[in-house]
């Protein structure tokens, strides 16, 4: 935990010294993942009910999701330069030092300027959470936190993931974008325009209806298309801790399977 | 020319081995094809029709334009390998060349374009066409066109990224100007959501963009939106972009090219 701060402060550093330019990347990320939320505007410009969810409601998905993404994405993201990583060889020297490999990994290139998605979704977020016509009772207010940690600690298993998929087939990071930026982007729309099958699998499989799905509908107290029992919609934290222990154990079996570059 | 197709032919070659990766991201295309065609299927079954699109056109639209990222490569910002060797330096062998500098980039990125159609454009359409009714083109004319308003898309985003690169030269970064234009283009291209869903104000000035003349012209002849003459127009659209990009890129060139000081002893 030491080593990972001291690491992305001096990455931190090393950034700053071109105070210019990661201004001007910090802005950048800010309105490229701005222009998401351009489009579901436009979508509202062509209706107000939108899968049976208003504008306000979209909002608070794309938020939640987004601050979530955005806080695991810079704490941990550039794990997906893995394959990168074996096949320049430099993961032999990341194992010899004494520090987790895991850790060297996430705060390599650690970069302030990801938190420029932070900002833009905080945004959207608490534009969504002053506009949203709910009743904030206090559990309803509790289940927010608890959410946007449960979908940062999930965003970050399924990069942990992806990355330890990488051990097996280096060329597969553009492949992981699917799971991690199309979860991403998945997220910020109710699941239910989705088919109920394709839900299942976000449920079970790939579980990002945790993320904001699950305890959003018990906020915006909307129906779950799937009829699972109220309880599953608290479950976040739960699943959060178990897609972790995956994770964790999928890592230390790459690392075993992992064998050196060269011929 | 011969110099030219040979080059083209060489690009061709080495892209058409790096098979795995192009895959991984055909795959990575599909996944957000699908997330995108039932965000605008949930739209569409507010109305029937919205901006002379129905569904199966909204649906055909996400594969086909999710398709098209890999060879359109608009979205990639400048040109990454250019402004590497500008960095290190081997520029000076790039500019020391008997043969045009933009015209060897030129054919060195169809030649890229080319096995990126058939890697990353029709696993999409296949994908799509396995779940959803997608929308073919019926008219032979549009069969016939298909091919020459590919190339014109390509050689569109080419002179795009090839002033991004001059500006990115010019003001010694690289990162910063190819994000801004990365905006513009996923701004107005069409791949965010379909020109045809934004507002009336804004929608003639994206459409008339050259963004629009590397995704959504080519999406919206696909299909079959534009008959005969129309047709015809569409295409030159795509043609006066090219010439007049590619002609600002030439004579830039001439002068960031006096700005080129290359390091060696």
């Amino acid at each position: 935990m030491r080593a990972y701060w001291l690491l992305a402060r001096t990455w931190t550093r090393a950034a700053a010294q071109y105070p210019a330019s990661l201004a001007m990347l910090t802005v950048s990320q800010l309105v490229i993942t701005g222009i998401d939320a351009v489009a579901i505007l436009i979508i509202f410009q062509h209706t107000s009910s939108y899968a049976g969810f208003s504008l306000p409601e979209v909002m608070f998905l794309y938020g939640t999701s987004g601050v979530s993404f955005a806080i695991a994405n810079a704490l941990i993201g550039t794990v997906d330069q893995l394959g990168q990583h074996i096949r320049a060889g430099t993961f032999d020297a990341i194992l010899l030092r004494p520090v987790p490999a895991l850790v060297q990994v996430a705060a390599d290139q650690f970069s302030p300027r990801r938190l420029g998605k932070l900002v833009q979704a905080a945004l959207v977020l608490c534009i969504a959470l002053a506009t949203l016509d709910v009743q904030w009772t206090v559990d309803r207010i509790a289940l927010v936190p608890v959410m946007i940690v449960s979908g940062v600690v999930i965003f970050a298993a399924v990069w942990v993931l992806g990355a330890s998929y990488q051990f097996l087939a280096g060329e597969a990071a553009e492949a992981m974008n699917a799971a991690t930026y199309g979860g991403n982007y998945v997220t910020q729309y109710p699941l239910s325009i989705l088919g109920r099958d394709a839900i299942r699998a976000l449920t079970w499989v790939i579980p990002l209806a945790f993320v904001n799905w699950m305890p959003a509908l018990y906020i915006l107290d909307q129906p779950d298309p799937l009829g699972l029992p109220g309880s599953v919609r608290f479950a976040s934290p739960l699943v959060a801790l178990l897609l972790c222990l995956v994770a964790a154990l999928s890592w230390r079996a790459g690392v075993r399977h992992y064998r050196s570059t060269g011929s | 020319m011969r110099l030219y197709l040979t080059v083209a032919w060489a690009s061709v070659r080495r892209h058409a081995t790096y098979r795995a990766a192009a895959f991984g991201g055909a795959f990575a295309n599909i996944v957000f094809g699908f997330i995108r065609a039932y965000v605008l299927i949930a739209l569409w079954q507010t109305k029937p029709e919205i901006g002379g699109y129905d569904v199966a056109a909204a649906v055909t639209f996400c594969f086909l334009t999710q398709g098209l990222i890999g060879p359109i490569a608009v979205f990639n910002g400048g040109l990454p390998e250019v402004a590497q060797r500008v960095r290190s330096g081997d520029i000076a062998l790039d500019l020391y060349r008997p043969a045009d500098f933009q015209g060897w980039l030129l054919v060195t990125d169809l030649g890229r374009a080319g096995p990126d159609f058939v890697y990353r454009s029709i696993p999409p359409l296949l994908a799509g066409a396995l779940v959803f009714d997608l929308r073919l083109p019926d008219s032979p004319a549009v069969w016939l066109v298909l091919p020459v308003t590919a190339v014109l898309a390509v050689v569109v985003s080419f002179a795009l990224r090839y002033l991004v690169m001059l500006a990115a030269t010019l003001l010694h970064d690289e990162r910063g100007v190819s994000s801004a234009a990365t905006i513009l283009a996923l701004f107005f291209s069409g791949i965010m959501i379909p020109l045809t869903l934004f507002p009336v104000w804004l929608r003639p000035i994206a459409e008339l963009s050259p963004w629009a003349a590397t995704i959504q012209v080519p999406a919206d002849i696909f299909l079959g939106r534009y008959h005969g003459i129309a047709l015809l127009a569409a295409l030159a659209s795509q043609a006066i972009w090219a010439l007049a990009l590619l002609g600002i890129g030439r004579m830039l060139t001439a002068r960031v090219r006096r700005r080129v000081v290359v390091q060696g002893g």
